[in-house]
């Protein structure tokens, strides 16, 4: 290897240790799916049962409740921590499975609340607790679970949720996999799959079920856009062209920004994208310039968008350097019609902004 | 074929590598159809010297191949003929993207797959996300790969179900470097190209992400069915007023190799947003045989590459490009133009010459879009 620079002891050293506790701490590989029936649990048995054939220490430290026939196969072969009951409830054993201390450890279902009185509130606790004992844990949770999705799939399910696991959790897991079938899939395998007597008055169990697993996937894209960018970033590779949409909207106070914005906003939905709005900041404006400004910027804050505002000189520049340090996939522009002898002659902004571009679409609004 | 048969249905495993597993659970699903009962047959399976997938498919019935003689050598491709007097309820067809060796009944094996799904079978088959065509410059801007054998968007927008078929990364790797996908020194190239880590987790997401739109589609198909009661397909049209949009999307084709990602990139965003999508062709002196042979050439397979992605282009003749473009828009009540961006030496000295600057000044009704331009990192 070849350093231009000495290293620092101190921060060797740090590293160092780092990575010995990164080193030490199990591995977490979650199997994400939408519905019971998908096969989660068969799946995670089943790379249980080739994780053991490869010699590995694998035991079951929680299953669900009721299992299909093919799972309850899968399962008589494997050796099983059972579990407590804690004030009449039964949950993981975890002083048993730290005793025992295999490599790899099956937790069907993260999402579980623990009964009072346990050392973790919550199953996804007690699994990052047999993590740092150096325990690899593979484990199954459905989206409606996921803390940050809690909205979107209560507007599906009609159903208010209170087990929930952070996303932060999926985010940082060493693997995650997706568990994916059609919803009549799902109901030929469980004739309820979303949990007994749950019914909307509004759309058909299909249609929720659908409406899961489209949330799901999201989902997973989600994690696997992060793990990427985590990825380039240890890498130091630079995104030329994302797999996930990100429109830009430059508003300024000239031009009224209501119909960019929504267009943006329905950009971003329909790609499951995200919304930019940005403006460049400058020291000399005035009251009402302010004034339009804030007028555009509160579309922006109603549809959602990350709004930033961006300081420097040349605005082509400055937006330039922020959507590609964002992988904007696409820019939206108002065009503004003013046509002196400067503009004929040097182009208009709008103009040095299309040029620049190169590799993100740029779309021109008309105002 | 007799009146009413009813259509088969179509299911695509999607994945988005080699050694992810999209046959062996496409193999599975068949298995278990056999177990209920189902008159399952395997049409076409691609073993690949893969231990466990050529494992999978013992017990089902596997109909031979039809031989073709191309080039002093013979090919074994989808004998549509003999299933469909074999008449299953159930055909398996791996590698829905393949191309068949000339010589065949049809060009695509999606084509065999359609003559199958018309007379009523069922189709289970496979793909990976690369193969969809409006992914072709992004997949190329990932991998270095230019991908040949392609799909049409609309193909896999009519299948009835799309399921994604996940394998982390990694461990797709693992199985790479254990010899369950290649052989020893294939896995080895491999691994150089097409299989580095940063690559294959975009292609995951790019799967993963197409996979819920595939979802969104049918679900909003099935709510405007149930809403509206309308059904069929939906073939862009000019005339076409249909109740689901206000968008409609105009491509400029000309003969700059530009127009084959920009007919890509308007079909996909016109798809995402259900919008219209129309192409145009300008000609300075009139009809298409007026100009030379090499740009009549490209013109041509551009629109018939159009076509391909159910797009109708329209042909004009007219002395100023952008005025024809912007009048032929404003026509046709489009929202959104879109054009290439021109090569950087073509940009004018002088702003305001240029194409894309006179369509963005004549049309302050209508929205533009310029196109990005994909590049390779390391290229020029």
């Amino acid at each position: 290897m070849s350093t231009n620079r000495r290293p620092d002891p101190e921060q060797l050293l740090r590293q160092l240790q780092a990575e010995e506790q990164y080193y030490k701490r199990g591995r977490l590989k979650i199997f994400l799916g939408y519905a019971g029936g998908v096969g989660k649990s068969f799946r995670m048995l089943d790379e249980a049962r080739r994780r053991r054939t490869r010699g590995e220490d694998v035991v079951v430290g929680a299953i669900q409740p009721k299992v299909s026939a093919e799972v309850e196969a899968l399962l008589q072969k494997m050796p099983v921590i059972p579990l407590r009951t804690i004030g009449g409830v039964p949950t993981m054993d975890v002083e048993a499975i730290l005793r025992r201390h295999p490599q790899v450890c099956v937790v069907d279902g993260l999402a579980y609340d623990n009964p009072p009185g346990s050392p973790h509130s919550k199953r996804w606790q007690d699994v990052e607790h047999l993590l740092s004992a150096g325990i690899s844990v593979i484990a199954t949770v459905n989206v409606q679970h996921i803390e940050e999705r809690r909205e979107g799939v209560e507007r599906i399910w009609g159903k208010h949720v209170t087990e929930t696991v952070p996303e932060s959790f999926l985010r940082n897991a060493d693997e995650i996999e997706i568990v994916d079938a059609p919803p009549d899939f799902c109901l030929q395998r469980d004739p309820s799959p979303l949990a007994a007597g749950e019914t909307s008055a509004t759309t058909s169990l299909p249609q929720q079920l659908s409406g899961l697993r489209e949330i799901a996937l999201l989902l997973a894209a989600d994690v696997v856009d992060f793990q990427l960018e985590a990825y380039l970033a240890r890498h130091g590779i630079e995104q030329l062209w994302g797999a996930h949409e990100r429109i830009l909207v430059c508003v300024s106070p000239y031009a009224e920004a209501a119909e960019m914005i929504a267009s943006g906003r329905r950009n971003a939905e329909r790609f499951h994208g995200e919304l930019f709005v940005a403006y460049i900041n400058r020291p000399d404006v005035t009251l009402e310039e302010k004034t339009l400004l804030e007028r555009n910027l509160s579309h922006a804050r109603a549809a959602g968008a990350r709004i930033e505002a961006l300081d420097g000189e040349d605005p082509t520049y400055i937006i330039m350097q922020f959507a590609r340090a964002h992988g904007i996939t696409q820019i939206f522009l108002a065009n503004r019609m003013s046509n002196n002898w400067w503009d004929r002659v040097f182009g208009r902004p709008v103009e040095h902004l299309i040029r620049a571009a190169e590799n993100i679409d740029v779309r021109v609004f008309p105002v | 074929m007799s009146e009413s048969v009813r259509r088969g249905t179509l299911k695509i495993f999607l994945g988005y590598a080699a050694g992810v597993g999209k046959t062996y659970q496409m193999l599975d699903e068949a298995h278990k159809l056999k177990n209920e009962g189902i008159d399952v047959v395997v049409g076409y399976f691609e073993p690949h010297g893969r231990m466990d997938t050529i494992t999978k498919a013992e017990g089902l019935e596997l109909l031979p191949r039809r031989k073709i003689a191309y080039r002093g050598a013979v090919f074994g491709e989808t004998d549509v003929g003999a299933i469909l007097r074999r008449r299953p309820q159930v055909c398996v067809i791996d590698e829905f993207a393949h191309t068949n060796i000339p010589g065949s009944e049809r060009e695509k094996r999606w084509q065999d797959v359609k003559v199958l799904l018309d007379a009523g079978i069922d189709v289970l088959t496979t793909m990976n996300v690369q193969h969809l065509e409006s992914l072709n410059d992004q997949v190329w801007q990932f991998t270095g790969i230019r991908v040949r054998e392609t799909i049409p968007d609309w193909v896999v927008k009519q299948a009835d179900e799309v399921v994604m078929v996940d394998l982390p990364p990694q461990a797709l790797l693992n199985r790479l470097m254990r010899g369950v996908v290649y052989a020893p020194e294939k896995a080895h190239q491999a691994m150089e190209n097409f299989f580095k880590e940063s690559t294959l987790v975009a292609l995951r997401e790019l799967a993963i992400r197409q996979t819920a739109h595939e979802v969104d589609v049918r679900q909003s198909v099935q709510d405007e069915t149930e809403a509206v009661g309308i059904g069929g397909e939906d073939h862009d049209s000019l005339s076409s007023q249909g109740p689901r949009t206000s968008d409609r999307i105009l491509i400029l084709v000309t003969e700059d190799p530009s127009s084959a990602a920009l007919i890509r990139r308007g079909r996909r965003v016109a798809d995402y947003l259900k919008a219209d999508c129309f192409a145009l062709c300008v000609f300075r002196d009139g009809s298409l045989h007026n100009i030379p042979a090499g740009q009549r050439e490209a013109v041509e397979k551009h629109m018939k590459f159009a076509r391909n992605l159910h797009i109708e282009p329209s042909v004009l003749q007219g002395e100023d490009v952008a005025q024809t473009l912007v009048d032929f828009a404003r026509l046709h009540k489009i929202t959104q133009i879109f054009l290439a961006r021109p090569q950087q030496k073509r940009w004018p000295m002088i702003f305001g010459r240029g194409l894309v600057e006179r369509v963005v000044r004549l049309a302050h009704d209508i929205q533009v879009t310029i196109v990005a331009e994909h590049r390779r990192q390391q290229e020029g």
